[in-house]
């Protein structure tokens, strides 16, 4: 089985190539098949690989030397077992379904465009899958870059209007701060254990100080705080909308930014010997988780919302990884892939039949005019809002389970977070489909259910929302949670909890209520008379996203750009540059002073003569005295 | 007569010189007080000769110790007096191109 | 032979280009003679037998002590090897720029890079000397002759400042020349002095300035942004890409094995200044509208980072810099040839004139992004293994100064996509509106750049064992 372990990266390589070099050659139609089909055979190897983990177990297939300086020998190589069997599953399964829909859905572009963003789709494949898995950390940083790169290239595809280069640019240098940290993290651990291997890293971490673990693992959680949208580094993700709908539903909800969930859950190991990084992690997660939906609450576009919305389910994520429970959070990324991309990709199909319309004040009952995706994004909304048995709530419980066993306040935010979700989405979902037509009257003149190739992928995600949450039953319910079961060779360091049974259905039992109610009452408030007025008042500042991003350009951006300012006007000019040509004035006006002693007149040369004879004679005649006084100066 | 009279005499003579080769302007007249130091110098080194000469001679009548001095005096005539050739030369060509035999007048040099 | 080979070449083609007239023949000429070059280059490098073909040994200055003694290590294959692809880079992607009097502008192009080959190969230290300055004074005509309108002041500080440095550098070299026992110049002859710590820590100056002019080190480094942007863009190739690499080069052949106690006594402030550079080079990048003062300050940047990661002295910092003298030359000459290609066909170098060239001009939009990629580090360009390396090798000497350090990726990003976006993306403005994408010559050069920067990306080791030698020779002697 070692053998094909390389194809599945090659596969999207080779898409990436052909589309990017004959984009100008290609008719549209065979670059979508070929983006497509490229991905496509990368699951079915991903599928073999599955199942030979499933049966044989983890391996590691070793191809070059990457780096071999000194002691530090970092291979090119690709480690399959559960973990990354599982991500790879969902990263080219989803991301399968976005290319099929993306055929359709950016089919009006120019052949040209057509081709390099699909070439982009398919490089950004590639770099989630080396990410995903690559042996050691160096090659999970080259994917986590990758995938930094693609999002940015994607983020700015429409690189006519300005915004979305900034758009872009801010996401690329938000996740380079990320990066850094990660940066260091690796730096840590080679310069402690020599290695960057996840199998030696582990091996020996015991041996490494408990300062240490807690450097590292908070240097890799603040990569981790870049990629996946965590306070602080969160502001790129809403921003990142720009980019065309089916890449925010790839890149920026199912895929890249669960890279720092799939990190954290990778070296679980380490984690889980800092408690002060597990508290931090589960105390970011949870403030995220809550931060962005209250901002959620108040967004008009639709990409916002579901952009707040995939902030705070990445929340909830960290959350799970902060109270030890990492299937938990595996698995609601699993989840989360199914139901965000659904939603994300129902949303373009609005936005399709909308013509680029995003404002939700503008639709409104669009519930007649495209059923299919009516009933996707429904079944994707009872889904994150976790009813079962609807996917998210198995994940969801799981994480506020591991949550309320570890602190119960986290689990009441975490509920209280729940509740806010179920109600922004269900707003969402009211307001754009159900009550009356509120857009133009061309634009209602056009509305139309959107190609097979876009209903197609929300079908078979919306089936995935539905069912995808029986891979992980917990035992109170019936089930044997298959996934931890897989998951357990990576995952070695699960934190068990034992609630009793009965507060354990308390606990659902409140949470799943409090989402009904949220969901019941959402839909009332919204589905006859929406929100079209601008919000005021404490409204206001949640619509404008509590300021962080005013906040952000005052104390970082503009400093920076003041800074730059000051060195180049003030210091480069004046202090540095002004010191070396002022050595230059300094020789040039000192010439220009001692010309004036050549004066011309005879006896001014014979007067310094003769001084000059008198000084030589005092020096001779005191004996060397003068000279010995000169020379103990020097 | 003591070595100090010879001495303080010829300092006088060289100081006068230098004095009126600072202060005058008129070439001729430097051109003198050139001479005059020489020729400070130059009693100064037969004075100087002669007191070596008259001590050594103490000890050996036939040396000649100190009398080399007394060489470098014709060598400095001699060379002062080729200067005084040369230099009332050009002197004579500058007044012939300028009509003047002041010092400062030719300082185009100068800068 | 082969390093005599690599000075006689360029200086008597160089010689012969003077006399030639016709501005045709001058171009064909030189690129012909510094192909060949290359293909000299290229088959020393298959050659691993240290004593015939890659040293050379000749009488040159007996009464000295001085002799004509070249030789080709690892590093020296290297840095031959930049010095030998970056001329015919040069000559052939600015082949349709056209230059008065042409036959000196290419004569004294090929002596540059005789100065350039026997600096990278001298194994005595007068010898050294002597190239450094050939390679420097045809630099000083090339600007002052056919550079910018304000290239006579500029040139003029260039020199002075380079040449005070030649010259407490020459007095170091003459002093160590005392202290040898059988008075020599020679190479082995000054790695085996053991000089008293005090010596050390003066001469160890004297020596350094020179150097840290040359990379150019914060605060020496103000000749440099000028000097790049009044030159010919030919010639800011060649500086940046290969000439602020003899300083570079120069630490560590000539600083680290004979200063040892020195190096370990100043890393730190040494160390220090490079990393205020790195950050203050990048802040006033950012800040910047011409692209050649904003690629001249990214550069600063980089060369900040590899003078801190020498004076780190180990072993995976040191490998990080070899490699990385590499492929900043070849990363930065294809920045450079982007920026020529803009400002021969628009007319301006500055970014807030340009714009939507992506629009007509996608092949070279393409190449840039790459070449701005491997600017910053990306993984899977050449650049990210040598700062991954060096970063490594600075984290070990100090957590502290990795991480302030590190802060320059962060800014580099900035700047770097900030040109990329202003340049290419947006709508077109008036000046690019009837862009026309690059010439064919142009684009086949960045292509083989690209694909030099990816593939040394993806696989590094073949430079990080070319080199391996001389990072055992440099660290052993200490």
């Amino acid at each position: 089985m070692n053998k094909i372990v390389y194809l599945v990266p090659l596969f999207p390589l080779i898409g990436f190539l052909i589309n990017g070099l004959g984009r100008k050659s290609l008719s549209k139609s065979l670059i979508g098949i070929i983006g497509s089909a490229t991905v496509l055979a990368s699951f079915i190897v991903s599928l073999v690989l599955f199942f030979d983990v499933k049966a044989h177990g983890a391996s590691i297939v070793d191809y070059f030397n990457f780096i071999n300086v000194d002691s530090l020998k970092v291979s090119f190589a690709f480690q399959i077992d559960a973990l990354s069997s599982l991500f790879l599953l969902i990263i080219t399964g989803v991301g399968f379904l976005i290319h099929v829909y993306s055929t359709a859905y950016m089919i009006d572009e120019e052949p040209q465009h057509y081709g390099r963003y699909f070439a982009y789709l398919n490089l950004f494949i590639f770099s989630m899958l080396l990410l995903v898995m690559g042996a050691n950390y160096v090659i999970m940083f080259i994917g986590w870059e990758g995938v930094g790169l693609c999002s940015y290239l994607l983020i700015g595809f429409w690189f006519k209007n300005d915004n979305f280069n900034y758009a872009a640019k801010k996401a690329f240098v938000m996740n380079r701060i990320g990066d850094l940290g990660f940066l260091l993290a690796l730096f840590w651990l080679i310069q402690k254990l020599g290695t960057a291997n996840y199998a030696d890293v582990f091996a020996h971490a015991s041996s490494l100080s408990s300062f240490d673990v807690t450097a590292i693992t908070i240097l890799l959680f603040v990569g981790a705080m870049g990629k996946s949208a965590q306070i602080p580094l969160y502001t790129w993700l809403p921003d990142a909308m720009a980019g065309p709908t089916p890449v925010s539903a790839l890149i920026h909800a199912a895929t890249m930014v669960t890279a720092g969930i799939y990190m954290i859950a990778r070296s679980n190991v380490l984690y889980s010997m800092s408690e002060v990084t597990m508290n931090l992690v589960a105390i970011i997660g949870l403030a995220t988780a809550l931060f962005s939906a209250t901002i959620a609450l108040k967004q008009n576009d639709i990409k916002k919302v579901l952009a707040y919305s995939t902030v705070s389910q990445l929340g909830y994520m960290f959350l799970g990884l902060g109270v030890g429970a990492y299937t938990g959070a595996v698995f609601h990324v699993m989840t989360h892939a199914f139901f965000k991309a659904l939603l994300f990709l129902a949303a373009g199909s609005v936005i399709h039949a909308m013509h680029h319309e995003q404002d939700i004040r503008k639709m409104g009952g669009l519930k007649k005019h495209l059923p299919i995706t009516h009933i996707t994004f429904l079944l994707g909304c009872i889904a994150i809002s976790g009813i079962p048995p609807f996917s998210g709530f198995f994940s969801k419980d799981e994480i506020l389970a591991a949550a309320f066993a570890k602190n119960p306040i986290y689990w009441g935010l975490g509920v209280a977070g729940a509740a806010m979700t179920a109600f922004y989405m269900f707003r969402l979902y009211a307001t754009t489909f159900l009550g009356t037509f509120r857009g133009t009257h061309d634009q209602e003149h056009h509305l139309h259910e959107s190609p097979a190739a876009m209903t197609i992928p929300l079908i078979i995600l919306a089936l995935l929302s539905v069912i995808g949450g029986f891979v992980g039953v917990p035992e109170i319910l019936g089930g044997h949670h298959e996934l931890r079961s897989f998951l357990s060779p990576v995952i070695t360091t699960e934190v068990e909890h034992h609630i009793e049974h009965s507060t354990e259905y308390l606990l659902m039992g409140i949470s799943v209520a409090v989402a009904a109610i949220a969901i019941i009452f959402a839909i009332n408030k919204f589905s006859k008379k929406p929100e079209l007025a601008e919000a005021t008042g404490f409204g206001k500042v949640l619509s404008n996203k509590w300021y962080v991003d005013e906040l952000y350009d005052t104390v970082f951006v503009r400093t920076t750009l003041a800074k730059g300012k000051f060195l180049k006007n003030i210091i480069e000019k004046n202090i540095i540059d002004g010191a070396v040509n002022g050595v230059g004035k300094l020789v040039n006006y000192s010439s220009r002073q001692l010309r004036l002693i050549q004066s011309g007149l005879v006896s001014g040369y014979i007067l310094f003569m003769v001084l000059a004879i008198i000084v030589v004679v005092l020096i001779w005649v005191n004996d060397g005295y003068i000279y010995k006084f000169f020379s103990t100066l020097f | 007569m003591p070595i100090q009279y010879y001495i303080i005499l010829s300092l006088a003579l060289f100081c006068i010189g230098i004095v009126g080769v600072l202060v005058r302007r008129n070439v001729i007249i430097v051109f003198m007080c050139v001479e005059l130091m020489l020729n400070a110098v130059n009693l100064l080194l037969v004075a100087f000769s002669k007191m070596h000469h008259g001590i050594a001679v103490v000890n050996d009548k036939a040396t000649t110790v100190g009398t080399d001095a007394q060489l470098f005096v014709f060598f400095i005539m001699v060379v002062a007096a080729a200067e005084v050739s040369v230099g009332l030369a050009i002197i004579v060509m500058m007044y012939r191109n300028t009509h003047s035999v002041d010092v400062n007048f030719l300082n185009r040099l100068k800068n | 032979m082969i390093p005599v080979l690599l000075i006689l070449i360029p200086l008597l083609s160089g010689l012969v280009t003077f006399f030639l007239k016709d501005e045709k023949a001058a171009k064909s000429w030189s690129l012909l003679s510094s192909v060949i070059t290359l293909a000299v280059v290229f088959s020393g490098l298959f050659i691993y037998d240290h004593n015939s073909e890659s040293n050379f040994n000749a009488a040159w200055l007996p009464a000295l002590g001085s002799s004509f003694s070249l030789s080709l290590d690892g590093m020296g294959k290297m840095l031959t090897l930049l010095t030998a692809i970056s001329f015919p880079v040069v000559f052939a992607s600015t082949y349709k720029n056209s230059y008065k009097e042409s036959g000196s502008f290419y004569g004294l192009m090929l002596l540059t890079q005789a100065g350039l080959m026997g600096v990278f190969v001298a194994a005595d230290a007068l010898l050294f000397y002597f190239f450094w300055e050939l390679a420097l004074i045809p630099v000083y005509f090339l600007c002052s002759i056919w550079g910018g309108e304000k290239r006579i002041a500029v040139t003029f500080k260039f020199f002075i400042y380079t040449f005070i440095g030649s010259l407490l550098m020459l007095a170091g070299i003459l002093y160590l020349y005392f202290q040898t026992p059988d008075h020599s110049f020679a190479i082995k002859s000054l790695y085996s002095l053991h000089l008293s710590v005090k010596d050390q820590n003066i001469i160890f100056w004297l020596f350094f300035i020179a150097f840290a002019i040359k990379m150019p080190i914060f605060p020496f480094h103000t000749w440099q942004p000028d000097t790049y942007e009044q030159s010919p863009t030919a010639v800011t190739m060649i500086l940046s890409g290969v000439m602020v690499k003899m300083g570079i080069f120069a630490v560590i052949r000539w600083l680290l094995p004979i200063f040892p106690d020195a190096v370990a006594h100043f890393s730190t402030i040494i160390i220090i200044f490079s990393i205020i550079g790195m950050i203050y080079a990048s802040l006033i990048a950012i800040q910047q509208d011409d692209i050649k003062r904003l690629i001249a300050y990214s550069s600063i940047a980089h060369i900040g980072l590899m003078c801190a990661a020498i004076f780190a002295h180990n072993r995976i910092g040191l490998e990080g810099v070899l490699i990385q003298m590499f492929n900043h030359g070849i990363n930065v000459i294809g920045l450079w040839i982007v920026a020529d290609v803009i400002e021969q066909q628009l007319g301006t170098r500055k970014l807030s004139e340009l714009g939507g060239l992506a629009q007509k001009a996608p092949v070279l939009a393409i190449l840039l992004v790459v070449m701005a990629l491997a600017n910053i580090a990306l993984p899977l360009t050449n650049a990210f293994v040598g700062e991954f390396l060096m970063f490594n090798g600075l984290f070990q000497y100090n957590v502290w100064f990795a991480a302030i350090a590190g802060i320059s990726i962060i800014l580099a990003a900035v700047y770097t996509l900030n040109m990329v976006q202003k340049i290419f993306y947006g709508n077109t403005v008036s000046i690019t509106a009837n862009a026309v994408d690059a010439k064919n010559n142009v684009q086949w050069i960045l292509i083989v750049l690209v694909v030099v920067v990816l593939l040394l990306g993806v696989y590094p080791q073949p430079l990080i064992n070319l080199t391996k030698d001389t990072v055992n020779i440099i660290l052993v002697n200490r």
